[in-house]
Order: structure tokens, then sequence, then C-alpha cells
């Protein structure tokens, strides 16, 4: 999870995990259900049919692709990932931590967390699962030497391991009251092992599926396994995850019946391909997020005035309806979101003020352009977002240069280096997993240099103490904190939050809620849906 | 004879010096490249102590002239070596030779072109002489239209409506060219026929009009009107007197076509998702993937200096005082 999003013009990154979800389906899919005359609620979901072959269409996937989990980053492969292989714990689709390999799981101090797994589990390979699996499938990440994309999300983990027959033992050098929900991360799948070492590019998991034949950016096929433990999962009897980058490439596979389902389908055409009537549309929110961050170890956004003037030079809303036409949420320049447990709710949403934005311009006494760099690389539509961002603030009579740079080393060059520019983010699952991903003071994802204001010291203080805390209230009480300093005081602009869009046949049938964690109902479609 | 395979040899040579350039042009401009693989791979998560062990493990910590010539001295021997991708992984190499990676996409970009030139080649002959037997004729017109209309449109636009008209409305081919080596024939080729009939389309008008001009250009000659004198038919003069004194400007045209459907199909391929070599290169020149990238250009150069050299073989064996250059 600790791979920032890359993208290039190529490939879109997304990343994001929602624990609390919330589930909007579009005109087409509530007109299916009505049409097939099917049960509202459960009973529709209440008898999946097994059999088929699933063929999912992705905006994802890179010949560099590889099956080792620690090198995981997109939504291809992390769709590969929960399809062939299972985690300790699981996000449910609706956005609950669920018991997977794990049966059970506790912990008293938030430091020391024991984990007992299910009994019985085979391999593909036809191993069963031990706790020596578990935890040469953590040192994988974590061990001296290891280059995982993960070992920063697990960097409190000071050791892993088996205890008994069936137990596993983590020792954090700090309690963590969410330490339960990192393991259900797309890296951290349970691969058998051997001495010590797991397997990690043989593609044999626990999963629902085996799977038979992978393609590097191509596709991946799978077939069904009939041994799968859990139970009322994985209906089809075969699935193929094929790479679909070119989105009317994408959208044309799932219109001609050529693709089941698709992910990211563009919300300029989503009207046209919501008419089709083969096709329902699924659309989600979740955590994914665009940012505008402005760095205060760089001049003139080291001055607080400043920042609040930017803050209120732009015009939310109009952004969301035409970068992201209204498919998404308003964002109030904090990462949490809607679909976070704790979700600061009474915050003020802050919206577009001209005057306000001109009174603080000037306080800042800065004078002549802003430079604002931006490229599609971030997000798409992110040129587009500067160019309404510079009109907006020139209405308060404040001039922003929007520099248009290349797509290609984006996040080398500018990202994390320039003093303001466009970024994105597929949010994270807790808040202390987002605010120590990119916004406390000990980590270098902190792409606005927020830490030496008071404020941002009383931040950091913030997030340690909820981070330990285990008192629900309390947590909610700290977030709400947390959330308005970063608010008030930080250095990013977070105008909106985009919704993850869906285009599926309408043979296939799926519960009534739709996780909100990622593309493709968590990136678990394979184990979910069925045809009906 | 000797004077022909004098000149293939000559030719030969010429064209791996060439191949040598290129290869060397290629390192210097991924050289120039913002950030490498190392940082491609590890991305803003990897602190400056990892991006500098993994760059000495990759060699990326020696100068570009080191790792050319050691790149050079091992393609020499016939190892294009490993790919960087792969490597990034937790410390274990489970990175793939770039031969393995770019066999497979080599050959179905190959069977594509062959597809396409099955099917384009005679059909483009065909319409140029046809054009010129009918010179002047509203077919010729009409077809003269239809092929500069094609031409001007950007290819994706073509295989786009293509899709339309043929897997949406008319649904006869699928809107994909997923294919896989384990397909069955029939069903390849069912696949394979879009990407295909778009390619047609674009490189046909090329090579009927060339076709159309040389035949053109040489039905005023003497020798024409000589042949029209002496009663000769439209249909004999064209074929049998004209065309063969044709063939090195089409043949040129020929090959620049072929090799165009080797090296530059990259949008039809991410139309279609045919995994041939465009995607391939691209995905790697992304990432940095070096020996990757080098290995794609130089089968690029080598596929561009063959056909052109076929094409010079075609072209002096019809017009023999070609081997004796003024």
């Amino acid at each position: 999870m600790n791979g920032k999003i890359r993208t290039s013009s190529m490939i879109g990154g997304a990343r994001n995990f929602g624990r609390r979800d919330l589930l909007k389906c579009a005109g087409g899919f509530g007109a299916f259900a009505a049409v097939q005359g099917i049960l509202p609620g459960s009973a529709r979901a209440a008898s999946p049919k097994s059999g088929g072959h699933l063929r999912v269409g992705t905006g994802f996937g890179s010949t560099t692709d590889s099956l080792d989990p620690a090198t995981t980053e997109h939504g291809m492969t992390i769709n590969i990932n929960y399809t062939y292989a299972n985690n300790l714990m699981e996000v449910g689709n609706d956005g609950s931590l669920v018991n997977e390999l794990a049966e059970q799981h506790e912990t008293e101090d938030g430091k020391t967390w024991y984990f007992r797994l299910r009994k019985g589990v085979e391999f593909h390979n036809g191993k069963t699962l031990t706790p020596d699996d578990v935890v040469a499938s953590f040192e994988h990440h974590i061990r001296e030497g290891s280059r995982s994309a993960a070992k920063g999300l697990l960097s409190s983990v000071e050791s892993v391991r088996r205890d008994g027959k069936d137990g596993v033992v983590f020792e954090l050098s700090e309690p963590n009251a969410d330490f339960a929900f990192l393991t259900s991360d797309f890296h951290l799948i349970i691969l058998p092992s051997e001495d010590g070492m797991i397997d990690a590019t043989g593609g044999v998991g626990t999963g629902a599926y085996k799977l038979d034949r992978f393609d590097p950016g191509v596709r991946a096929e799978f077939s069904r396994n009939p041994n799968y433990w859990k139970e009322g999962r994985g209906h089809f009897d075969s699935v193929t995850i094929v790479s679909l980058v070119d989105v009317t490439a994408r959208q044309n596979a799932v219109l001609n019946g050529d693709a089941d389902v698709i992910d990211r389908v563009d919300p300029k055409t989503v009207s046209i391909m919501s008419r089709a009537p083969n096709l329902s549309i699924l659309e989600v929110t979740g955590t994914q997020h665009y940012t505008f961050p402005m760095r205060l170890d760089s001049s003139p956004f080291n001055n607080l005035d400043m920042r609040l003037a930017m803050k209120y030079a732009i015009n939310r809303q109009e952004m969301l309806d035409k970068i992201l036409l209204g498919h998404g949420v308003l964002g109030n320049d904090h990462p949490i979101a809607v679909a976070n447990t704790y979700h600061a709710d009474g915050l003020e949403q802050r919206s577009y003020d001209p005057d306000l934005a001109r009174h603080h311009f000037e306080k800042s006494g800065h004078v002549g352009p802003v430079q604002l760099h931006v490229s599609d690389a971030a997000f798409a539509g992110a040129v587009d977002a500067a160019q309404l961002l510079s009109a907006s603030a020139s209405a308060a009579g404040i001039e922003i240069e929007v520099v248009r740079e290349p797509t290609d080393g984006y996040w080398s060059n500018v990202w994390n280096k320039k003093p303001w520019c466009a970024c994105y983010w597929g949010g994270r699952p807790t808040e202390d997993w987002m605010f120590s991903t990119a916004y406390t003071a000990d980590t270098e994802w902190n792409d606005t240099a927020w830490r030496d204001t008071p404020a941002a010291d009383k931040f950091n203080s913030i997030v340690k103490q909820a981070r330990a805390e285990l008192d629900t209230g309390k947590r909610q009480q700290l977030y709400t904190e947390a959330q308005t300093l970063v608010r008030d005081d930080g250095g990013t602009i977070v105008p909106m939050f985009a919704n993850y869009i869906m285009a599926a046949s309408n043979k296939l049938e799926h519960d009534e809620q739709v996780a909100a964690n990622w593309d493709l109902d968590g990136n678990k479609i394979a184990e979910r849906w069925w045809f009906a | 004879m000797i004077a022909l395979s004098k000149i293939v040899a000559g030719r030969l040579l010429l064209g791996i010096v060439t191949l040598l350039i290129t290869s060397m042009v290629i390192f210097g401009a991924m050289e120039l490249l913002p950030g490498d693989f190392a940082q491609a791979v590890l991305g803003q998560s990897a602190t400056e102590e990892t991006v500098r062990a993994f760059r000495t493990e990759l060699q990326l910590d020696q100068s570009v002239f080191v790792r050319y010539f050691d790149w050079l001295a091992n393609a020499l021997q016939g190892d294009f070596g490993q790919s960087f991708s792969g490597r990034a992984s937790s410390g274990y190499d489970r990175s793939r030779a770039v031969v393995d990676l770019v066999a497979p996409r080599m050959s179905n970009t190959i069977l594509l072109a062959g597809l396409t030139a099955v099917i384009s080649v005679p059909l483009a002959l065909g319409l140029g002489v046809a054009a010129v037997l009918y010179r002047g004729s509203w077919f010729d017109r009409a077809l003269n239209w239809a092929v500069l209309g094609a031409i001007s449109f950007p290819e994706f636009l073509i295989a786009y409506a293509l899709i339309l008209l043929f897997a949406s409305l008319f649904p006869v081919f699928p809107a994909l060219a997923n294919v896989s080596p384990d397909m069955a024939w029939d069903e390849r080729l069912s696949r394979m026929a879009l990407p295909a009939i778009s390619l047609t389309i674009v490189i046909m008008a090329h090579m009927m009009r060339m076709t159309r001009a040389a035949l053109n250009d040489l039905m005023s000659r003497p020798y024409v009107e000589t042949a029209k004198l002496k009663g000769l038919s439209r249909w004999r003069i064209v074929l049998m007197h004209v065309l063969p004194n044709a063939w090195a400007p089409i043949a040129t045209v020929i090959a620049f076509n072929l090799a165009y459907l080797i090296v530059g199909v990259v949008v039809v391929e991410v139309v279609f998702a045919y995994p041939g070599i465009g995607q391939l290169m691209v995905d790697a020149v992304t990432s940095r993937d070096i020996p990757v990238v080098q290995t794609c250009a130089l089968v690029f150069a080598g596929t561009y200096i063959v056909l052109n050299l076929l094409a010079d073989v075609i072209a002096i064996m019809t017009n023999p005082r070609l081997l004796h250059p003024k």
C-alpha cells in the first residue's frame, strides 16, 4: 500500500480503501433490479448460482507487472492477488473488517496482536496452511534488504512469529489500534512457504481460483478452486482478467459483450453507456481523492495567509461539476472521506469566496503570479482543473500561472518537488493509515512539507495519541481535531473525492452492497459475483 | 548475379553499421529521459539508500559507455540480457530474459503484419492496375477518393468505426483481439480480423496510389505507344509490358508499408488490446527498462533494413540497369 500511485499516460493507478462505504447505484442498475422483478434487499442476493466464465476488463496492466506481491501496485495486479490468494483479514463488501484466513484476532494493548488461523485450509498445490506460511509471507516484506512497497506500511512491526500450531503473533514498536486492518492490504496475501521463504511467483494461493496463466500486461486466466474453504464464494467456473488500458477499447468491449464487466468508465460517457440495454452502471463513492499540495518549505506557501487565499480561491463545486461531471463528492481540504469511520461530519464545508481570498492574498504580502505545476499524470482532467482554479482565482484578483508538465516523470520531477502541483490519492481504509502516509512529520510522502508550524506539531501528537487509543468516542474526537488542523493550517487543497464507476453486463449478479474500497467490488469481483 | 550478391553483401554490411548507430542513439536517448529504472520502479517510497543499492545491482551507477559496451559485447554473442522488471522485488531476481519477453510479442506482431500483408498487397496491386486500365473513368475517380479519404483519417478513428460497424451494429467479429498462443486458429483469425482490416485500410492507399502513379508514368513512354500501335490489348500492355518496369518503386513502397506494420502499429494494438511488440516497447520506455527498449529498437531497425534491402534486390532484378549506376 505504500507505493505511491504512479500514473503514466497509459497506466492509471487507483488505490483506495473504505471502511464504511457509500453505495450509489446509478439509474441503470436500479432499473435493472426493477425490470427483473426481483425482491429488494438481501433476498435477491440469497441464491448465487454456480458456473460460467467471467471476463473482466481492467484499465490497468503493464508488461512490467509481476506476481510478486511485494511489487503489486495497480488495479490489475491487486485484482489478481485477491482472486488467487487470501489475507489474514479482509474488508467486506459492507466495509467492515472480516476474518479471512484468521479465524480470530485479538490484542490487549494494541502492541501485541494475536491471530488464530483457520484449520484445514489448503493451498492450490495441496499444502496445508500453517503459521509458518503466514510468518514467511510477512517476512517477505519486512526482512532486511526487502524492497517491498509494503515495507513502510509494516515499519512498526518488530517481530512476527509462530505461536503454537495455529497462531501467529505480531509485536509492534508502538500501539496501533488499526493493525488488523493493515493485514488486509493487497501486498500481504498469504503464500505457501518452504524453509521460511515464500514462493512469490508461483501464483499458488488459498484463493477461490487457481491461476492457470499470467501474461503480464495482457491477461490472467483462472479456474475454480474446487477445495475453496470459504462458504458461498467463488461461483464462476473460470475467470479471465484482461488488461484494456485504452478507455474506448474497454468501453467497447463491455458494450459488445467481449467483456462482462469493466472498471474506470469515463464520467463523460456514463450517460451514454447507461442507455445500453444490456448494461448496468455501478457507481461507488470511496476514499479516492484529488489534491493540490502546496509545500510549506518553499515560498510563498510558507505563509498561512497565502495558503488560505488559495483555499478560498478554488471553486470546488464547479470543479466537481465540470471535471468529474458530478461523479464524486466535495472535498473539504483534508484527506478523510465520508467513507471513513471517523470523518468529521460537523466540520464546515469550505466554499469559494473571492473576497476572503483577496483579503488573505493581500495580507500575505505576495505580489505577482503564483505558479501551479500540473499534468494529467496526476489525475485525468488535472490540467483542466488547474485552468478552472486559475479562472476562479482571477476573479479574486489572484493570478495563477498554470505550468504544464510532461506526463512522463511527473512523479519523480514535479510531485513532492515543485512548490505547488496537482496530485491524486487512492485514500486509505483508516484515518491513521492516511495521515501517516502523507501528513505526519516522519513520512517522506509528506508532499506539503507540513512539519514546522505549531498546528503541525499538535497534529502529529494527536495522530500518535489516536493510534494508541482504543476508545471509539475518544478516537472520533481526536480525528476530528486532526482533520480540522489539516484543513485550516495544512498545505493541501482537496477539492473533490472521485467515484469508482463500473459497467457490468445485466447477466451478472452481486450482493446488495458493492465494496467501496476499490474498483470492481473491492477487487474481489471474481469471488463475490455470479451469473444469473 | 555476382554483381547482385556483391551489392547485397555491401548493403548488409551497411545495415549492421546502421544497427550499431541505432543502438547507440537509443542508449543515449534513454539516458536523456528523466529518472531511471530504479526510480521508476521503487517510486517515491524509496529512500536514497535503496535507490542507490538498486542502481548498483542494475549497474546503473556505471558510466553510460561502460554499460553500452557491456551490452554490446553480450548482444554480439546473442545474449540480450535480462529485463530490468522483476528485479525490484524484495531482493530476489525474478526478471525474465529479454528474448522471452520480446519473442512471443514479436511473433504476434509478425502474424498480424503477415495477415494484413496477405490481404492488402494483392488488393492494392490489383486496384492500382485496375485504376490504370480504366484511367479517368468513374471507377478510377471513386477509388482515388476512397483511398484518399481512408488515408486522411487517423488509424484509431478507422479502428473505432470498424468496431462500431462490425462488432456493435453487425456483430461479425469480436471487438477485442486479445489472442493467446493456445487459441484455435479459426478463433485467432476471427479475432485478428478487425485489426488486420484497419491496418489494410491504413496502408492500402499508399501502395495503391504508388502502383497507379508508377504505371501511369510509364504509360506515356514510346514503347507503350509502339505496343499500342501493334494492336495489343490494354490489359496485355499494362500487365506484360508496363508492370515489369514499374516494380522498383512499387516494391519500395510495399517494403516501407510492411515495415510500418511491424514498427508502427501501437495505436491499433492498444485499441484492440492486441498483445504485439509496440505496446511492449511503450511499457519498457515508460519504466526505463533499457534492455527491452534496446532489443525492440534493434528489431525495428533490423526490419527496416532487411525489407529495404529486399525491395532493392527486387528492383535490381527487374531492372538490371540499376546494377551499373551511372
